[in-house]
């Protein structure tokens, strides 16, 4: 039994359809990667995993339930946008919410200071232990965004463009990380990205969102010129070079802002 | 001329304080459980919700005054009255503005039309709006006793999610907390604290402890262990302090809550300035 299954999924809002017709198994240890530009509904494919957001038609079951029923075997990095400035939050407590926030009472996790101390050092973000989630930089707060969602090393890790502010250097290590949980525990991974360079030598596939249609197979299945052309109905090149893809030609034909929709 | 005396007053202080030890024990209840809902009204941003709820629990003791009714059980029936209303229909916090906004006169209306219509003494009436400490006789601090452990009580059992959900709820969402259910528990619970404070400080000045001690809390501190227990020591300060004050004198005990709740506030507000400039 596969860890997600979604089956003939659509969503539409209105007149607008995002994805329709969606069908896709996730194995354990599969490491997806979610492309697409921007308002492709990239966002809104994690929501209705989680549950948070229904589908139009079509179902999603994760773990062998409906979706949103196993939420605690997921772990979430939200897309990045900045935090209130005043949220009384420090950084350790929003990790430690991470581990054991959905849970009652007071009682306690085993070792939960050092899971949190180990999950910040993993992101290299130990420093920011002490200081209020709404002080940080971007990259501050996607590393520690991060840290939330590995530490209760989940079945499935949902990462909404967790490279999106991070430096170079950072996004190496943090895609790195990410690749050696799911190595280490069996895990899932869907990981949303602008760019897929930065995780291709990770990715065992590839959901690739445009113009209200898909595309779902290996790099090499998808990331090809003729399959990009018939997504986008336009000629789009994908350029190959030692190792790397760059697409051109697919610079954001519609201009509806991911936000709306999240 | 005021004479001073009135204001502030400690003569015969021996003899006062068994007359008002239930008063003191019922403050205590409430600052202990305002402070630490208190919290949540800041991080859930419901302080103007807490204001109109307080007018819907005076409306409710008043109602159920002139109809011969207890009045704790009014204020209770007001109060929840008003926080269904809110957490059903005010999801957005716009729409919650404003259907506190259109609330609270309601409720105020009300209230006063049937302190009007009650025969009863003047001074009985206007306790539900600005505080009657001394009134507090032992089936009153018993009611309040059974509220301040209800909501103690379920607070200790929501207190992680509760705070997930308020502090980062799309995360928390994510995580299988059902933030829905959580914000009816609370503004349910807040309802109660609210009926409780109503009894003892008066519907006008319940912010003064629901708000007041936690706002200054949150001024000082950001961690999830120091800020409820700041918030709870200066609910306690306020409440016990201006009991304590206003023993002697002749007015009424809200003014002096709610004078030590604001310096509190402002020392709180002082010391967070100066750690911002050095």
């Amino acid at each position: 039994m596969s860890l997600l299954q979604i089956q003939n999924a659509s969503l539409t809002f209105g007149e607008r359809t995002l994805w329709s017709e969606l069908s896709l198994s996730v194995e354990p240890g599969e490491f997806v990667a979610l492309i697409g530009a921007n308002g492709s509904g990239k966002s809104m494919l994690l929501k209705t995993i989680i549950g948070s957001q229904q589908l139009s038609s079509g179902s999603i079951d994760f773990f062998g339930q409906p979706a949103g029923k196993n939420n605690k075997l997921i772990g979430y990095v939200p897309q990045h946008r900045a935090s209130d400035q005043g949220l009384p939050l420090l950084v350790k407590d929003a990790v430690r919410f991470g581990l054991d926030g959905h849970r009652f009472g007071f009682g306690v996790e085993k070792n939960a200071d050092e899971k949190v101390a180990a999950a910040l050092a993993e992101v290299d973000a130990t420093e920011l232990a002490n200081k209020r989630v709404g002080s940080l930089s971007g990259g501050e707060m996607q590393r520690v965004r991060v840290a939330q969602a590995i530490i209760s090393e989940p079945k499935l890790l949902l990462a909404d463009e967790p490279l999106s502010a991070l430096d170079l250097n950072h996004q190496q290590k943090i895609s790195e990380l990410i690749n050696n949980q799911r190595k280490r525990l069996d895990s899932a991974v869907i990981f949303v990205a602008h760019d897929l360079n930065p995780i291709i030598e990770y990715v065992d596939r590839v959901i690739y969102l445009a113009q209200g249609k898909h595309s779902i197979g290996t790099t090499d299945e998808v990331m090809r010129s003729e399959v990009l052309s018939k997504l986008y109905g336009t000629e789009i090149d994908v350029v190959r070079n030692q190792g790397r893809i760059v697409v051109l030609g697919a610079h954001d034909h519609q201009h509806h802002d991911e936000e709306h929709w999240s | 001329m005021i004479d001073f005396s009135d204001i502030i007053n400690f003569s015969d202080y021996d003899q006062l304080i068994p007359l008002v030890f239930n008063s003191i024990l019922a403050g205590a209840l409430l600052a202990v459980i305002g402070g630490l809902v208190g919290v949540f009204v800041m991080h859930r941003e419901l302080s103007f919700a807490v204001h109109g709820i307080s007018e819907l629990s005076f409306a409710g003791a008043a109602v159920f005054l002139l109809i011969g009714l207890d009045v704790v059980f009014g204020s209770v029936f007001g109060s929840f009255l008003a926080a269904l209303i809110i957490a059903l229909l005010g999801d957005k916090a716009r729409d919650r503005n404003s259907i506190v906004a259109v609330l609270m006169p309601f409720g105020l209306g009300i209230g006063i039309l049937a302190l009007a219509l009650y025969p009863g003494r003047a001074a009985n009436k206007f306790g539900l709006l600005t505080g009657q400490i001394v009134a507090v006789d032992d089936p009153k601090l018993g009611a309040m006793t059974v509220i301040s452990l209800i909501v103690i009580a379920v607070l200790i059992v929501i207190w992680r999610p509760l705070s997930f959900a308020s502090l980062d709820p799309e995360v928390a969402v994510a995580r299988g907390v059902n933030t829905r259910l959580l914000g009816i528990i609370f503004i349910l619970l807040l309802g109660l604290a609210v009926a409780a404070a109503v009894q003892i400080v008066g519907a006008l000045l319940v912010l003064a402890l629901l708000v007041t001690p936690a706002a200054a809390a949150l001024r000082l501190s950001s961690s999830q262990v120091v800020v409820p227990i700041l918030s709870v020591l200066f609910a306690l300060v306020s409440m016990i302090g201006g009991t304590l004050l206003a023993l002697g004198g002749t007015l009424p005990i809200s003014p002096y809550v709610t004078t030590i709740s604001f310096l509190i506030y402002l020392i709180a507000r002082s010391i967070a300035w100066a750690k911002a400039r050095a």
